[in-house]
């Protein structure tokens, strides 16, 4: 009984708190028009040839995974994982500061390439 | 040619497979024939995909590369080494692997119970061998999973491994992590024979608890594997990221610990029985939801290999797998269920119980972060996602628990435990707990996180705790046979394999923990922007980026730093740096091209038993890419001889202009233009050198994560006392009825108070009561074993 109450107890807690602490996952499109101060993971890819160094951090754009549509300029510091760069898929947390998307330090995730995969580039 | 004698051999496994499972089948009556006959069909699965394996290692050693996963996964350049790990980077090969090692574990697992068993066998036998026909059917007919697919025409070379992957950790790690999946199997096969035919005592458990721990330690092994090749490869310093695939190799494994636990309250008091079928049920299913998050890309997640085509199969599979099992667990529960009750609740079954939903309970918790984005998109319509602080909310106060239980349980004797008897062997850990609690609180600063303090004092309870049995089991027995205490400590682990195996795994974990404890709470983690000659202060140590280093060959632009870090008046020396890669396969090409491929980061790290100093550099190669993209364009136009071109151009234009009306000037052109890049290149790295271009470094101070690695390693060195057989003269045959091991259990549960009480874990009072009531059931056991017509009683 008691170990019953204990594990409804962490059921509710595990629910409760996971919708409130996570974040959303959001494309580049639908972050484009957002008001200031919206927090997501942004997903998408990386726009070939937009990454530059800034100070210790990185500039760089990413487009929706498909990569059509308009892309959105992205400031980064922090670790950034060895299979980053144009043209990648990533994950990154932050949020929408006057129209870009500044993310949070240690935060950036890039999708392994697919090296793995028959029929990749 | 040997593509297609493997497309045989692999379509026959499938066949000997299939063929297993029907005799098993048809050997259920107990025709010895046919339990011949399906046993043979596995060893001779077993036979066909080792000769698959075989085939395809020697397609990628020898390069050959009309079988298209050697031309997709090596090329000539890939080191030899690498040329052979590269099988189970791909897809179709990590299948073969699974179906491999799978064949080895049962016909392992059908070799030792040949003489046992004899109703539970077939019903395994056709478990392990259906699974293993999925996963050969898999590559067979899924489409474009088949290892033995050919390229027509053959081409000269292949597209080469992902230099990601090319780290010594790629030859065990994979396989490692895999073994320990497959080898789930076994237990589980045994446990849906057992449900089967109703034969739920632990003779199944006895049978397979080898297999279950090797599993575990494969499974554990692999996880350490690849939390040091994150550490010291990915370039961010960390070991653990809750990444979806990191957790579906977690999950299997602490479901795994939960079992490995909950089995010996079912072999010593015949409980738990309809856990234990539901843990064992669950680790293989999370077995298989692991392989089917590796392969499907369904979750955003370092590991995602691409979407495949396998995906929906291997779902299919664990939803036969439970559903199934659920069905038949609930038709069994009335022979399951136990008529005992725990006795009290200071005694090792109780924290037994506790022990297992805390990591069930992690094993939740993990779970439910895992498949978070999937339950949200379901319920909101929007994927979001959790990130690491809320895996660590939940499963740092869990760990804890878990630490605490380890130094208890050990401690405690099994049925019941009175006041006395626990005074005693709770005095001195509890005592030094307390003790490292006051020195923590007045000398360092580790009451500031009190997670990581409360970790650090349940640590040292239990680690006190442990080295006390290990302690009173040694002096108990030189007190009954003499000799040196070393030898007496042999002698008590190589006596009692199981029990102090399983002390060793728990002081590892124990140790394993404080590192993940002391890393993560008190590390520190800055980056820091050095131009060559400057210096930074990080954590009480100066760092000193004393000058930029480069190398150039064929395939890499290496650039590197000097870095000097000095502490105390003492200072090393450590040469990080990051290496930028020509696309896979190809060797020449433009000067810019090495800056299109992969980049990999070649950390530097001082380990030390305190703390270990990491650090990784990120130069900034924006000029030097520029500058390699206008010689690259100086060449374009010296190769087109465009008017206004420099005279030494003219040479080339020459060379290049005559290879192209003759072909045989062609390769010496070639070699010429190869030449005059790479000097280029060379130059190119030279000003890199002279410009005194700033890097960003990445410093971690980060203690006593070593001990995580030598905490593993302990780990895994009690799990391998505890698989080791025991070498003791072998007795009559092990009877295959549930008295026979009934009366086995109850002998050694006698064996194991009367060790209980030389340790003095019981007290005189305790162990005469306790010894009384064991003799008597013991005793009922042997009537009702002699014929005579008396109930059993299983208390």
């Amino acid at each position: 009984m008691v170990a019953l109450g204990v594990a409804v107890l962490l059921a509710a807690a595990l629910v409760y708190t996971s919708f409130s602490a996570s974040t959303e996952a959001k494309q580049p499109s639908q972050l484009l028009g957002a008001a200031p101060g919206t927090s997501a993971d942004l997903t998408g890819r990386v726009v070939q040839g937009s990454i530059e160094q800034e100070g210790e951090g990185l500039r760089f754009r990413v487009a929706d995974r498909d990569g059509g549509g308009e892309s959105i300029p992205v400031t980064y510091s922090g670790t950034v994982p060895d299979p980053f760069r144009g043209g990648r898929e990533i994950v990154l947390t932050g949020e929408v500061e006057n129209g870009v998307f500044v993310g949070e330090r240690d935060t950036l995730v890039t999708k392994c390439p697919s090296k793995f995969t028959t029929n990749d580039s | 040619m040997t593509a297609s004698l493997g497309g045989v051999a692999l379509a026959l496994a499938f066949l000997a497979a299939l063929f297993a499972v029907v005799a098993a089948l048809a050997a259920r009556k107990g025709d010895r024939r046919w339990v011949l006959a399906s046993r043979r069909a596995v060893y001779a699965t077993c036979a066909l995909l080792t000769l698959c394996v075989a085939l395809i290692e020697i397609a990628f050693a020898n390069d050959d590369f009309s079988f298209s996963i050697v031309q997709q996964h090596s090329s000539i350049q890939t080191p030899a080494f690498y040329k052979l790990a590269a099988m189970w980077s791909s897809q179709e090969g990590s299948l073969l692997l699974w179906a491999w090692v799978l064949s080895i574990a049962s016909s392992l697992a059908l070799y030792a119970t040949r003489d046992r068993l004899r109703e539970i066998v077939p019903y395994a036998t056709a478990v392990m061998a259906g699974v293993a026909s999925f996963f050969t059917g898999l590559m067979l007919f899924a489409g474009g999973v088949n290892p033995f697919s050919t390229l027509s025409p053959v081409p000269a070379d292949g597209v080469g491994l992902n230099p990601l992957l090319q780290h010594p950790s790629m030859m065990i790690h994979p396989p490692m992590l895999y073994s320990g999946y497959v080898a789930f199997t076994i237990p589980f096969a045994f446990a849906i024979g057992a449900l089967v035919t109703r034969r739920l005592d632990a003779s199944w458990i006895r049978a397979t608890r080898r297999f279950a721990l090797i599993a575990w330690a494969l499974l554990g092994f692999g996880l350490l594997l690849g939390a040091r090749w994150s550490y010291t490869e990915l370039g961010w310093g960390g070991y653990w990221a809750w990444d979806p695939v990191e957790n579906a190799a977690l999950m299997p494994w602490l479901i795994g610990t939960a079992f490995l636990h909950s089995i010996m309250v079912q072999e010593k008091r015949s409980m738990l029985k309809v856990w234990n079928a539901c843990l064992i049920v669950a680790t293989f299913a999370l077995a298989l939801l692991g392989t089917f998050l590796v392969r499907s890309g369904v979750l955003q997640s370092i590991h995602a290999f691409g979407d495949s085509t396998v995906g929906p199969y291997i779902l299919g599979l664990i939803a036969v797998v439970l559903i199934g099992s659920t069905a038949l667990i609930v038709s069994r529960l009335d022979d399951l269920r136990s008529q005992k009750r725990i006795d009290s609740l200071a005694s090792r079954e109780a924290v037994f119980v506790v022990n297992n939903l805390l990591l069930v309970g992690l094993c939740a918790t993990v779970f439910w972060g895992t498949f978070f984005p999937l339950i949200a998109e379901l319920f909101t319509g929007e994927r979001a996602s959790l990130a690491a602080p809320w895996f660590d909310r939940y499963t740092t106060p869990l760990a804890i628990g878990l630490v605490l239980f380890t130094g208890v349980g050990p401690l405690l004797a099994w049925r019941r435990v009175s006041w006395a008897s626990a005074r005693r062997v709770f005095l001195v850990p509890g005592a030094m707990a307390v003790a490292l609690a006051v020195l923590l609180v007045l000398f360092t600063d580790a009451a500031a996180e009190q997670w990581a303090f409360a970790l650090f004092v349940f640590a040292a309870f239990a680690l006190v705790g442990l080295g006390q049995e290990f302690w009173r089991g040694a002096a108990a027995r030189r007190s009954l046979r003499g000799g040196s205490l070393p030898a007496a400590l042999v002698g008590i682990v190589t006596r009692n394999r199981r029990r102090y195996g399983g002390y060793v795994v728990h002081v590892g974990i124990v140790i394993l923990l404080i590192g993940v404890a002391a890393s993560s709470s008190f590390q520190t983690n800055r980056d820091v922007r050095l131009a060559p000659g400057e210096r930074a202060t990080v954590d009480g140590r100066t760092v000193t980026y004393e000058r930029p280093t480069v190398a150039v060959d064929e395939q890499k632009f290496t650039l590197g730093a000097v870095v000097r870090v000095g502490q105390d008046g003492k200072s090393f020396v450590l040469r990080p740096s990051r290496r930028f890669l020509r696309p896979t396969g190809t060797s020449g090409g433009t000067i810019s091209s090495f800056f299109d491929g992969e980049a990999t980061t070649e950390v530097g790290l001082q380990a030390g038993l305190g703390s270990d100093f990491w650090i990784a550099m990120r130069p900034d190669v924006t000029a030097v890419l520029g500058q390699a993209q206008a010689a690259d364009e100086g060449f374009r136009a010296c190769v087109r001889g465009a008017p206004g071109t420099p005279p030494q151009c003219r040479a080339v234009s020459q060379l290049m202009r005559a290879a192209a009306a003759d072909p045989a000037l062609r390769p010496s052109a070639a070699a010429q233009i190869q030449g005059l890049q790479e000097a280029t290149a060379a130059r190119i790295a030279k000003t890199y050198l002279e410009d005194g271009t700033p890097a960003t470094f990445r410093v971690i101070v980060d203690p006593l994560v070593t001990w995580m690695w030598i905490g593993g390693l302990i780990a895994l060195a009690g799990a391998l006392i505890a698989i080791w057989p025991a070498r003791r003269p072998r007795r009559a045959p092990i009877a295959d009825n549930e008295l026979e091991a009934l009366k086995e259990a109850k002998y050694r549960e006698i064996r194991d108070a009367e060790l209980d009480h030389a340790a003095g874990k019981l007290s005189d009072e305790d162990y005469a009561l306790l010894d009384a009531e064991l003799r008597k059931e013991a005793v009922e056991i042997l009537d009702s074993a002699n014929g005579k017509p008396q109930k059993v009683v299983q208390s």
